[in-house]
């Protein structure tokens, strides 16, 4: 692991640590949409808005569409994970989660060697995707 | 021979913004009745967004900007998807477009981790601000405003500069706090250029606008990063691109849970976005070293004007 990651001349090795969880997270996470979507579009799962009805709501503003298809807001889509529509957002989630996770496995490093400014900012990040994912941090709603 | 290549360019320029507004102004009166629209099938929508996305996943390689700045535009203006789906989609687009680039450019050191870092928490914060106000606003504000930011990165486009190798005498003393420096190999030059940067606090109050507009109107922010970091900054150019294309797996991802925890994602919009944009990027790479850059900034002037302008008219209801 160690001699994987072994710091370069141009990259650190937070750099390149940061780089190999990002390079596996959006390989999974294209994956797992194509997948989602090809189940979505094919009907192996039904959808929670039929597909053939999506044109007469993909033009309401989000607030009118999420109150005429009795769509839930937040995390509340997990409870129709299991439709072939929502069934999209696990990818989406996921993909949108990678950076977090980034973030997380690097910062045992900065720690290490005392870099406590470089250290703050990552827990600070860390901290904001953590609360904007949570739907926590958000205004105007 | 320099002066006549940029007399054609400009005249190029001018060409491109008179077949831009005529695009945008003429099919107007016809795609603002809602039954004047295309009567396809939600798989010919499906479908013809993909085509849509693939097409302008090359022309963003070619034209070395973002997916996410043609799309929001495009899909917005000549789309049947409400603005709000469309942003939600727009910022995936440049969310996922970012997470495939980034591996390769941090790992070539081109991008650099301690100057995305700082840059990126700030941007996020307002990113958060811009994406949660942006979907409190009406329609026609974000149509408008929407449409003069495009119209803004046209002008942006025309007058801007770029310095490959910007002069910084000293560091500040916040980038040294924060150790932001570092190496890169050039292999036009084949040598090693060692850089530092200046100006952070200046860079860190833009960045905070930069990460707004983003999160507001869905888009990548790579046509104010790249200058910000180059010119303001005094970052390389190559590195400059390449931080702030990594930068956008950051930005983007803090704005993109707003829209996906309001519910302005539709995976209908946004799988065959993502998908179309991300081949028509690697298609583009493919096709970088064959293609004029002229040409293509043509064409990518083309299509903002086009867009920017049929966004300024729906914000004016016509």
């Amino acid at each position: 692991m160690a001699r994987r990651f072994r710091k370069t001349f141009y990259a650190t090795r937070e750099q390149l640590i940061y780089a190999a969880a990002l390079d596996f997270g959006m390989k999974a996470g294209l994956a797992l949409l194509v997948a989602t979507f090809a189940v979505y579009v094919s009907g192996l799962l039904a959808p929670h808005v039929p597909i053939d009805e999506l044109s007469g709501y993909w033009g309401l503003p989000v607030d009118e569409y999420l109150a005429a298809a009795n769509v839930p807001r937040g995390w509340g889509w997990l409870a129709l994970a299991l439709t072939g529509d929502y069934l999209n957002f696990v990818s989406i989630a996921f993909l949108s989660g990678v950076t977090v996770v980034c973030y997380a496995r690097i910062l045992v490093y900065p720690l290490k060697s005392r870099d406590y400014p470089f250290a703050g900012i990552v827990v600070a990040q860390i901290v904001v995707l953590l609360l904007v994912a949570s739907g926590i941090l958000a205004v105007g709603h | 021979m320099d002066r006549r290549f940029d007399t054609r360019v400009w005249r190029g320029m001018v060409i491109a913004l008179a077949v831009g507004v005529f695009l945008t102004v003429a099919p107007a009166p016809a795609l603002a009745a809602e039954g004047a629209m295309l009567d396809l099938p939600w798989w010919g929508w499906a479908g013809l967004l993909f085509v849509v996305s693939f097409g302008l996943g090359i022309v963003a390689v070619l034209g070395g900007i973002g997916g996410g700045v043609l799309f929001v535009p495009v899909v917005g203006g000549f789309f049947p998807f409400h603005i709000d789906f469309v942003r939600g989609a727009g910022l995936l687009v440049a969310l996922a477009g970012a997470l495939a680039a980034g591996p390769g450019l941090l790992r070539s050191g081109m991008a650099n981790l301690r100057l995305a870092l700082p840059l990126g928490l700030i941007a996020s914060i307002f990113a958060i601000f811009g994406a949660s106000i942006g979907l409190a606003l009406p329609d026609h504000v974000i149509n408008f405003a929407l449409g003069g930011t495009i119209l803004g990165i046209v002008v942006l486009m025309l007058l801007g500069r770029k310095s490959e190798l910007p002069e910084v005498p000293q560091a500040d003393r916040l980038s040294n706090a924060l150790r932001i420096s570092g190496v890169f190999h050039d292999p036009y030059r084949e040598k090693d250029i060692d850089w530092k940067i200046h100006r952070t606090p200046l860079g860190l109050v833009l960045f905070a606008g930069i990460g707004f507009l983003a999160g507001m109107f869905g888009l990548g922010a790579g046509w104010a990063n790249v200058p910000v970091l180059n010119l303001v900054l005094g970052a390389p150019l190559k590195v400059s691109v390449a931080t702030s294309k990594f930068m956008l797996s950051i930005v983007d991802t803090a704005a993109a849970w707003v829209y996906l925890n309001a519910g302005a994602v539709l995976a209908l919009v946004a799988a065959p976005s993502i998908v179309g944009i991300m081949l028509g990027s690697v298609i583009g790479a493919r096709l970088l070293a064959r293609t004029r850059a002229s040409v293509i900034r043509v064409v990518v002037i083309v299509l903002l004007v086009a867009a920017g302008s049929r966004a300024l008219l729906k914000g004016f209801g016509i």
